[in-house]
């Protein structure tokens, strides 16, 4: 019964990213997508119009729809987001999304945890390629975190239990912890990978991480082509700062793929180029770029939109537009590896506009 | 109140041990001046096994590379003749029964001072069966894990100039072992941050500071999200701080922190964290350095010390083969000479391993050389012998 639940559950989700050849052949039949666009605070809106112009110059598929989201309060007393962009979302199963800024004290939880409630962002999807053109002492490095991002550590269940000691619990489950081990494997397969490594303390954290263990052993059974390890946290930290090439898809709980993440990020460069997707249940993705809103230079056509670009390629490949998203993410390295017209953060000193003009000049000569 | 009651106990327990030695200082200390008395100086007390001139350390072999790497130890001290004699407590991973472990514990309960390799935990076996090495931090208390990362000329690393002191609560936090499944499929497993330990490990790391010179100390949490648990630990840190207007006080968020490491490590200076984050950020900063075998570890409690190499491996894929590197557990031992105030020697084999490492560059399969094992020791050994004050009169 929660088997058939799970495997049909499992099928849209992952139906977005298995639709090989005959996906083009479909989009092509069906015409444009529709992808809701949430441009966001700060310099959100100006790397959002940044990547409409570029998607033009490819002539993608897809058709925006702009939605906003701020916290409102709905019926019950309870924060949600706006019901158009809900309804927005639910309608068209993919979402892009630039920096959302969470003001603090002001009642309500962050924007980002709202939307992940809202459409249950369980897994957290992170791929971190080096970027030919922009050094960092770190080479080569080509490897996917996934981060069950539900449960865990940052269940925010704390309780005070006398003063002075504080408790806060890590809450895993069988049902989430199978759910992410399936998709990592899934992504796997669908992405051409070797290997999946699941990161772990089972030596300190024994039931906890224990069971999360046992499920990625479970699902692995059911993926034989696709060679599973298992790795301690520090061992995995120890070896990631030294030679960052033997990692693959890397699966883990909450927490760690939260730090791992971040690592992995810090290995290619940063945050201002490193893409993300969030995958929910019900076949629902919304990709977003993970840096913050910068306000200092919003507004001065300063921005970097690569992070955004590139979760918009990810956007492309996980609707099994491959195409597209190769020729973009082409252009987009070709531009930084050039280092003619860079923007301030990647250490040169062109406009925003430059940089995706140059981009859109690339993608046009490509064709 | 707590000073007084802590110097006055104090003197009771200077006076009968060592009224012999420090007999002249405890003497002419009035009471006023005994309130003087730091915490600093009851660190500086000497364990007390030390007997006929010669202190005993227990020695935990441990798994892995554990063994082959305490008896070079063993080799290196015999032959720089260091009055140490290793008590040798065996550990046994495999069973089930607590006996072993409790037995170590009493010895360093005797002792005051361990040298120990890690013990390994077999995760497959009942949740019961907890690490072995948890279990001697905790019930020895040993609340503060130290960990002094620094980029060796010798070694060929992508950041140089990396100097950083890392200070670790080492009892509780994730690592409270506390777990239970109250619905079939549902596991949680328990936090615990409390207020006294988080003072006592951010008092431990700014007194550290202090004493070695240094400026600033970062606190690593992740009080946006854990805001009860880490906030607590913060607000014991910035507590802490007030108390310490010289040295400067920061804080950074943890995954902030792994991506500042990567690209510009030398930022940081000391930095002090809960237990995970601890785990984390001193594997990827031994990682920086140039790997796990080159970074000794400390873990102190208010009487007991027990030192070990930083990342804490077994390294079951290399042992016995004679190409783990010996550095870690060797500097871990002139460490724990240090803390039984054997100055002199502490110093001699730590230039005898730093000119291996630096100047004679002979390496081991793990920082990109070809030495083995036995070879880097003879090698440091011959160096001991050239320079050494005391050998060189025999």
């Amino acid at each position: 019964m929660a088997g058939c639940a799970w495997r049909s559950m499992l099928s849209q989700v992952v139906g977005g990213a298995k639709r090989p050849a005959l996906s083009s052949a479909a989009f092509f039949s069906r015409g444009m997508q529709t992808v809701t666009l949430i441009p966001g605070d700060g310099i959100g809106p100006e790397i959002s119009s940044a990547v409409m112009k570029i998607f033009e110059a490819a002539k993608a598929p897809i058709r925006w729809e702009e939605r906003n989201v701020t916290a409102i309060k709905g019926p019950g007393g309870r924060w949600m987001i706006p019901p158009d962009a809900k309804e927005s979302m639910d309608r068209n199963k993919i979402g892009l999304k630039g920096p959302l800024k969470t003001p603090i004290a002001a009642g309500h939880p962050s924007m980002n945890l709202l939307l992940r409630k809202t459409f249950d962002l369980y897994a957290n999807v992170r791929p971190c390629i080096s970027i030919e053109g922009y050094k960092t002492p770190y080479t080569n490095v080509d490897l996917v975190t996934i981060r069950e991002n539900t449960e865990g550590e940052y269940s925010g269940i704390e309780h005070v239990i006398v003063e002075g000691v504080v408790q806060s619990i890590k809450l895993i489950t069988e049902d989430a912890s199978r759910r992410i081990a399936e998709y990592a494997f899934e992504y796997a397969r669908n992405n051409q990978r070797s290997s999946v490594t699941a990161v772990h303390k089972a030596n300190i954290m024994r039931m906890s991480d224990g069971l999360f263990l046992r499920k990625c052993r479970e699902v692995a059974e059911g993926y034989k082509d696709i060679k599973f390890t298992e790795m301690y946290l520090d061992t995995v930290c120890l070896n990631m700062v030294q030679d960052p090439t033997q990692f693959d898809v890397l699966v883990m709980p909450n927490l760690y793929g939260d730090i791992l993440s971040d690592l992995c990020a810090g290995l290619i460069g940063g945050l201002g180029v490193t893409p993300s997707g969030n995958i929910g249940a019900n076949g629902v993705a919304i990709f977003e770029s993970v840096h913050g809103t910068a306000p200092d230079i919003a507004g001065l056509d300063m921005a970097n939109p690569t992070a955004l670009l590139l979760s918009a390629v990810m956007m492309l490949r996980h609707m099994g537009l491959h195409d597209y998203g190769n020729k973009i993410q082409t252009a987009c390295f070709d531009t930084i590896r050039d280092k003619k017209v860079l923007t301030k953060d990647l250490g040169g000193n062109s406009k925003c506009s430059e940089f995706t003009a140059d981009i859109c000049r690339r993608i046009q000569d490509l064709d | 109140m707590a000073a007084h009651s802590a110097v006055l106990s104090m003197s009771k327990i200077i006076n009968p041990f060592w009224g012999g030695r420090l007999g002249n200082t405890v003497k002419c200390c009035t009471l006023s001046s005994m309130q003087l008395i730091t915490y600093e100086m009851l660190m500086l007390q000497p364990p007390p096994a030390k007997y006929g001139g010669r202190h005993t350390v227990t020695l935990i072999p441990g798994d892995g590379i554990g063994p082959e790497l305490l008896n070079h130890v063993k080799e290196v001290f015999r032959f720089s003749c260091v009055p140490v004699d290793f008590e040798v407590v065996h550990v046994n991973s495999a069973l089930e029964s607590e006996d072993d472990i409790n037995n170590a514990i009493t010895a360093i309960r005797r002792n005051g001072v361990a040298l120990k390799g890690n013990i390994e935990t077999n995760h497959t076996m009942a949740p019961s069966v907890k690490s072995r090495n948890n279990l001697l931090r905790t019930s020895l208390d040993l609340y503060a894990n130290v960990m002094h990362c620094q980029s060796l000329p010798g070694v060929q690393t992508r950041h140089k100039n990396i100097d950083i002191m890392i200070i670790r609560e080492n009892t509780e936090g994730e690592y409270s072992s506390l777990e239970h499944e109250s619905v079939s499929g549902v596991v949680e497993c328990l936090k615990i941050i409390t207020r006294n330990n988080s003072l006592r490990i951010a008092d431990y790391a700014f007194r550290l500071a202090r004493e070695k010179g240094r400026s600033r100390v970062t606190a690593v949490h992740k009080a946006n999200i854990m805001k009860l648990g880490d906030g607590l630990f913060l607000q014991c840190c910035r507590e802490v701080a007030s108390g310490y207007p010289d040295i400067t006080f920061d804080s950074m968020i943890v995954d902030n922190t792994t991506m500042q490491l990567v690209s510009k490590p030398q930022q940081f200076d000391v930095m002090v964290m809960p237990n995970l984050y601890g785990n984390v950020v001193s594997n990827v900063c031994a990682g920086l350095v140039g790997g796990p075998g080159l970074v000794p570890g400390a873990n102190y409690g208010r009487d007991y010390a027990v030192f070990e190499t930083a990342t804490r491996n077994t390294g079951k894929s290399i042992a016995g083969r004679n190409i783990a590197n010996p550095t870690a557990m060797l500097l871990a031992g002139c460490m724990m000479l240090d803390h039984l105030r054997l100055y002199d020697y502490a110093s001699m084999i730590r230039n005898a391993i730093l000119t291996t490492m630096n100047e004679t560059r002979l390496h081991t399969a793990d920082i990109g050389g070809q030495g083995t094992t036995s070879e880097v020791v003879q090698s440091i050994m011959r160096n001991i012998q050239s320079k050494g004050p005391l050998t060189t009169d025999l």
